[in-house]
């Protein structure tokens, strides 16, 4: 567990509104580097608004952020160059093949020719993937492309990840290997943030955050977790949390 | 027992991929039914070609008594309520409730005592265009969109993902209580533990069905040992765990990881051994029931060609 060491993301008093809507209320969390971390919670709960803010498209109303050593207020654009960002499932292109997706993130990613030419390269090399080089993404198994959309994620190397429900809809084989992809990314030191629907999953994070209603109401270890909620699951301790506060509202 | 659908051999192919491979399978009157698989496992392609959406290139099923190619019959008889949100967006959640009562030739009022009580949640906000719903909201609408025509047989095609573990119950809960008016409900998912909801389950991947069974069936028919394994150090028991003799898989479960063993072969003894020479600290070793997840990584690697 990597409990000590640096943080890599320091957020205080983080407030988000929508008119009179408050998405993030007043958020407080650090996350260090080369952990796993989770960010749990309901649909609706605000998880969403504060990644957006943390990878630094939306700017926040009110509150402190620094993110991969930046401001999140004054260097959003920095951030956005120091961290890599997969989207709920993968954002590849299917009709492009393989390397032209590498060659395509890497582009946006600012990596100059030669570097490019370099990374994907390896990263092709790392992946096993001389064989489907040329292959268009929607003609390769589901396996792979989730793979190749991690590793276009941090192609530039990225000091941190997010994940949003990665796994959401994948077979439990395939979703399993893609944990370990997680845990390799975070033996290398790159900070792993990641959102799932599946509470089995957040038994394998460092330490897990609850969001419900727009604050945090939970976070430490998935052991402590259980503790604190006398609960036998993570399942349990999610249920009991978001459950009571479940507002009919829209 | 009355069957509402019988599949039989129903193929489908998209170019060279097969997404129905030579499906069968019947759905018994009142039954929660499941289909529980991953992305591209065919879930979707099935349920469009029993709703008479998109045809089949070979194999036919009886809807309610009706054959694929009576698409009208099947249509008023059928709900069908598609994974992705479909209602018109600009119209208010009355709008679209009454447009959809109309196109099949009825009224909301006439048939209001089937959607009740999943309407009333949304009645406050009935003047509300329904692109502007929350999630769950228009899950409710498009809910009761396919239910408001009072059909024989409800298709959902994963209404719950993406959906959080705590709407999900909530989800489940309200089958369940529309299974109770005797309709016949059949349900997609790609979440594992959805299938002890439901009366019967197949499990299906790449186009094929690998086993249908009520879910209490399919687990006790498991033909190995799962024993659950956890340390305080997990990392290492990963590795260590791959030094056990004769264990046939080992994944991750939440906490724990499942090894699974040829009954004949099996000994808790054996791991315990193991974890202490390594040195590992508060460790637990137990047989366990296998789980649907179990069974169906199981089924998916034995069925590899």
């Amino acid at each position: 567990m990597k409990l000590t060491g640096e943080n890599i993301i320091e957020v205080e008093n983080l407030v988000k509104r929508f008119g009179s809507f408050t998405a993030v209320d007043n958020i407080s969390f650090q996350v260090k580097k080369g952990e796993v971390f989770g960010f749990l919670g309901a649909n609706g709960a605000g998880k969403t608004t504060a990644i957006k803010m943390l990878i630094g498209l939306w700017s926040p109303t009110a509150g402190k952020a620094n993110v991969a050593g930046f401001n999140l207020f004054t260097e959003a654009n920095q951030i956005r160059k120091n961290i890599g960002y997969m989207a709920q499932r993968f954002s590849l292109y299917e009709d492009l093949t393989v390397i032209e997706n590498i060659q395509f993130y890497g582009g946006i990613y600012g990596l100059r020719k030669n570097i490019l030419k370099e990374r994907a390269e390896e990263l092709i090399s790392e992946l096993g993937m001389e064989s489907f080089r040329k292959e268009l993404i929607k003609n390769i198994p589901l396996g792979w492309k989730q793979k190749l959309a991690l590793s276009v994620a941090m192609i530039h190397k990225p000091k941190i990840v997010f994940l949003d429900e990665p796994t959401s809809g994948v077979d439990p084989i395939t979703r399993r290997q893609f944990w370990d992809l997680i845990y390799n990314a975070a033996e290398k030191g790159t900070t792993v943030f990641v959102t799932t629907h599946y509470m089995d999953e957040s038994e394998y994070c460092d330490r897990v955050s609850i969001m419900v209603d727009g604050r945090i109401e939970a976070l430490d270890t998935p052991t402590q977790l259980k503790k604190q909620f006398n609960a036998v699951s993570m399942d349990e301790v999610f249920l009991r949390l978001a459950r009571p506060t479940q507002k009919q509202v829209l | 027992m009355k069957e509402r659908v019988i599949a039989t051999n129903i193929t489908k192919s998209f170019h060279s991929t097969k997404a129905l491979d030579d499906v069968s399978f019947t759905v018994n009157e009142g039954e929660l039914f499941g289909f529980i698989g991953p992305d591209g496992a065919g879930k979707s392609t099935l349920f469009r070609i029993l709703t008479t959406v998109m045809n089949a290139d070979s194999g036919d099923a009886l809807v309610d008594g009706f054959h694929l190619k009576d698409e009208i019959a099947i249509r008023s008889r059928v709900g069908y309520m598609p994974g992705k949100f479909s209602l018109y967006p600009d119209l208010s959640v009355q709008e679209n409730l009454e447009f959809f009562a109309k196109v099949f030739g009825t009224t909301v009022q006439e048939n209001y005592s089937i959607i009740k009580e999943i309407y009333v949640q949304l009645e406050p906000f009935k003047d509300r265009r329904s692109g502007k719903l929350s999630g769950g909201m228009k899950q409710k609408l498009a809910l009761c969109c396919a239910l408001i025509h009072k059909p024989r047989v409800l298709f959902l095609d994963e209404p719950t993902t993406g959906v959080d573990p705590v709407s999900r119950v909530e989800f489940w809960e309200m089958l369940s209580r529309l299974k109770q008016s005797g309709l016949t409900i059949l349900v997609s998912t790609p979440y594992m533990d959805e299938a002890s909801r439901c009366d019967r389950v197949a499990l299906i991947q790449k186009g094929k069905i690998l086993d249908i069974d009520p879910p209490g069936v399919i687990t006790k028919k498991f033909p190995l040992h799962v024993i659950a394994v956890k340390s305080e150090n997990m990392p290492k028991l990963r590795k260590d765990i791959l030094k056990v003799e004769d264990a046939e898989s080992v994944y991750g479960f939440g906490e724990f990881l499942h090894i699974t063993m040829k009954k004949e072969n099996s000994s808790t003894e054996k791991i315990e051994t193991l974890l202490k020479q390594q040195g590992h600290q508060h460790t637990e070793v137990k047989i366990i029931e296998a789980g649907i997840e179990d069974c169906f990584m199981h089924l998916m690697e034995h069925n590899k060609n």
